[in-house]
């Protein structure tokens, strides 16, 4: 079972504000799911290669050079606070 | 004259001879929703000025006698994790309850250069994460066919807005099974194209490694249409692919070779499930296929590789909902408007990915979880490269059981992965599946899930064609 301790930790990793009635709950179910993905430890994965992606990635290259559609008038409408043509975030010192 | 249960092409014929117009066709579905939507609740917003400019812009070329797009005029529902420019998208979640498109997402921008009429779009797991549609922050759908179980998930709304004929078809997604597990417990065709297929440009993230978009539709002969109108690659999404120099490709059920994975008829799944796929299997053996018991040793541990890789790239994806370029804020210093925003705008079941996410991929135990799930997540692909070897297609249950009652699995995280048990090594593995309507169980409708070769989506649809045929 991960401890509370763990799963504070991972919440503060994760930016999640939990209360103490998450945390509990959150212990409980992250523990249950944890046994069960136990199982992939039975499998033999000695020299087998990871997959990513299921087709091959590869790197996808253009020339540098804008193009004309610009939004960024549209994209700060919806920021919660901004000024000028800035995202405005709280103090962060 | 009754359009809603109409297919694409019958409505495209009424609409080239005129025996209506786009805006009628709009008219009426727009009405069926108002009223038919009230208990099922499949949509979270209808672009009601949007399908009727768009049916206008249709019905003035029809009257210039202009030729129009097989898709024009027909109205369509689009889930509410795909981007539709001006429209509000929520992703069923809190987080982005006034979030307003600012673009489209590729495959929806392709559908409107047809003239598609967009109705609105549908309910779904928060950010398609769950198999029920129960995960919405705005209420769950409930299944047309029985008002007191769900619709399946994460593309509920999507497949209760088809089945109850609120829409012509829909766009879904499918991460782990989210469009064909719906289409079978609403009893519509439903298509997870093979990965690469379908441009992801504007579709919200969850897992980006094996999110889909793909069609739910009335027929496997609308589901074509609208697959061949949403696939190809795409510049703004570098995973997208034009496959060229496909193999020839076997349509001939005398000489057709189906595969059955014996690792998909287990112990525990719905006894009238299994005999109405078995039953379907039997009728192409009967057309003369040949059929063949095959094995995909690996299937045991594809739910387990799912849900770690799944939460992994959740955990990252979402990163991005912080409470400050869009969406819900709250919190007065930095640190808090992380917390609170996230904490006040994320329900359970997204905490939970991302929280597992987040362990899975902590320092210590990267390479005991992620590191592993990916050689698991290759060994699932090689059971299928080499069943491939001996058959053409596959044939299996999309999922276990019929559509379940709602609230009965919610309370149990761990049972409600286990819907996505047929369906998620499909995504590890990016091949190409389609559900299709195949019976009933329980008076409750069952789907065949038919697997393809990777871009060999044309095959899988010809032999789904078929079943009508055989019946």
């Amino acid at each position: 079972m991960i401890s509370k301790e763990e799963v504070q930790h991972i919440a503060k990793l994760a930016r999640l504000g939990l209360n103490d009635e998450e945390i509990e709950r959150t212990q409980k179910e992250l523990s249950a799911i944890l046994d069960y993905i136990e199982q992939l430890k039975e499998i033999n994965t000695e020299g087998v290669e990871p997959t990513s992606h299921s087709v091959v990635i590869e790197n996808v290259l253009r020339e540098d050079i804008g193009k004309p559609e610009r939004q960024e008038k549209k994209l700060l409408e919806m920021s919660p606070q901004k000024k000028d043509n800035y995202f405005k975030v709280k103090p962060i010192f | 004259m009754e359009l809603s249960g109409l297919t694409i092409e019958k409505l495209h014929e009424l609409l080239v001879k005129k025996e209506v117009s786009a805006v009628d066709v709009a008219r009426s579905f727009l009405d069926h929703i108002k009223e038919a939507d009230k208990k099922i609740h499949a949509f979270l917003t209808i672009s009601e000025e949007l399908a009727l400019s768009q049916a206008r812009a249709v019905d003035e070329k029809i009257n210039n006698n202009q030729e129009i797009d097989i898709l024009a005029g027909i109205p369509v529902a689009i889930k509410d994790n795909l981007l539709v420019k001006d429209i509000r998208c929520t992703a069923g979640s809190k987080i982005l309850k006034d979030y307003i498109a600012p673009y489209d997402a590729s495959a929806v921008k392709k559908l409107r250069s047809r003239g598609a009429v967009i109705l609105g779009k549908t309910n779904l797991d928060e950010f398609a994460m769950g198999a029920s549609t129960e995960n919405s922050a705005y209420g769950p759908t409930f299944n047309p066919s029985d008002l007191s179980r769900v619709p399946g998930g994460s593309s509920g709304g999507s497949a209760a807005a088809v089945a109850g004929q609120m829409a012509v078809y829909a766009l879904g997604s499918d991460t782990g099974g989210s469009i064909r597990q719906p289409a079978s417990f609403c009893g519509v065709v439903g298509l997870k194209p093979t990965y690469g297929a379908v441009s992801r440009y504007g579709l919200i993230a969850m897992a980006s490694s094996l999110d889909h978009v793909g069609p739910l539709t009335k027929t496997v002969a609308d589901c074509r249409i609208v697959f061949n109108a949403i696939k190809g690659k795409d510049e703004r999404d570098s995973t997208s692919v034009d496959p060229q120099g496909l193999p020839t490709t076997n349509y001939k059920l005398q000489t057709l070779k189906i595969g059955i994975p014996k690792e998909y008829f287990i112990e525990g799944m719905d006894k009238g499930v299994r005999e109405a796929v078995e039953k379907a299997i039997k009728q192409y053996e009967i057309a003369g296929a040949k059929i063949a018991e095959v094995s995909l040793p690996s299937t045991k541990y594809a739910v387990p590789c799912y849900y770690i890789i799944v939460p992994s790239e959740v955990s990252a994806n979402l990163a991005r909902y912080d409470g400050i370029k869009y969406g819900l804020s709250a919190g007065d210093s930095l640190l808090d408007v992380y917390l609170q925003s996230r904490d006040q705008g994320l329900g359970e079941e997204v905490k939970r990915r991302i929280m597992l996410g987040t362990y899975a991929l902590s320092s210590g135990y990267y390479d005991a979880y992620y590191l592993r799930a990916q050689k698991v997540r290759t060994l699932i692909r090689q059971d299928f490269e080499k069943a491939f070897h001996k058959v053409d297609v596959l044939m299996t249950p999309v999922a276990p059981t019929t559509a379940f009652k709602v609230g009965e699995k919610i309370a149990n995280p761990l049972e409600m992965y286990l819907a996505d048990i047929f369906t998620c090594s499909l995504n590890l593995s990016g091949y190409p599946a389609l559900s299709l309507p195949c019976g009933k169980a329980n008076n409750l409708p069952v789907g065949l899930q038919i697997i393809g070769k990777p871009f060999n989506e044309e095959h899988i649809l010809a032999i789904g064609e078929a079943f009508k045929e055989l019946q």
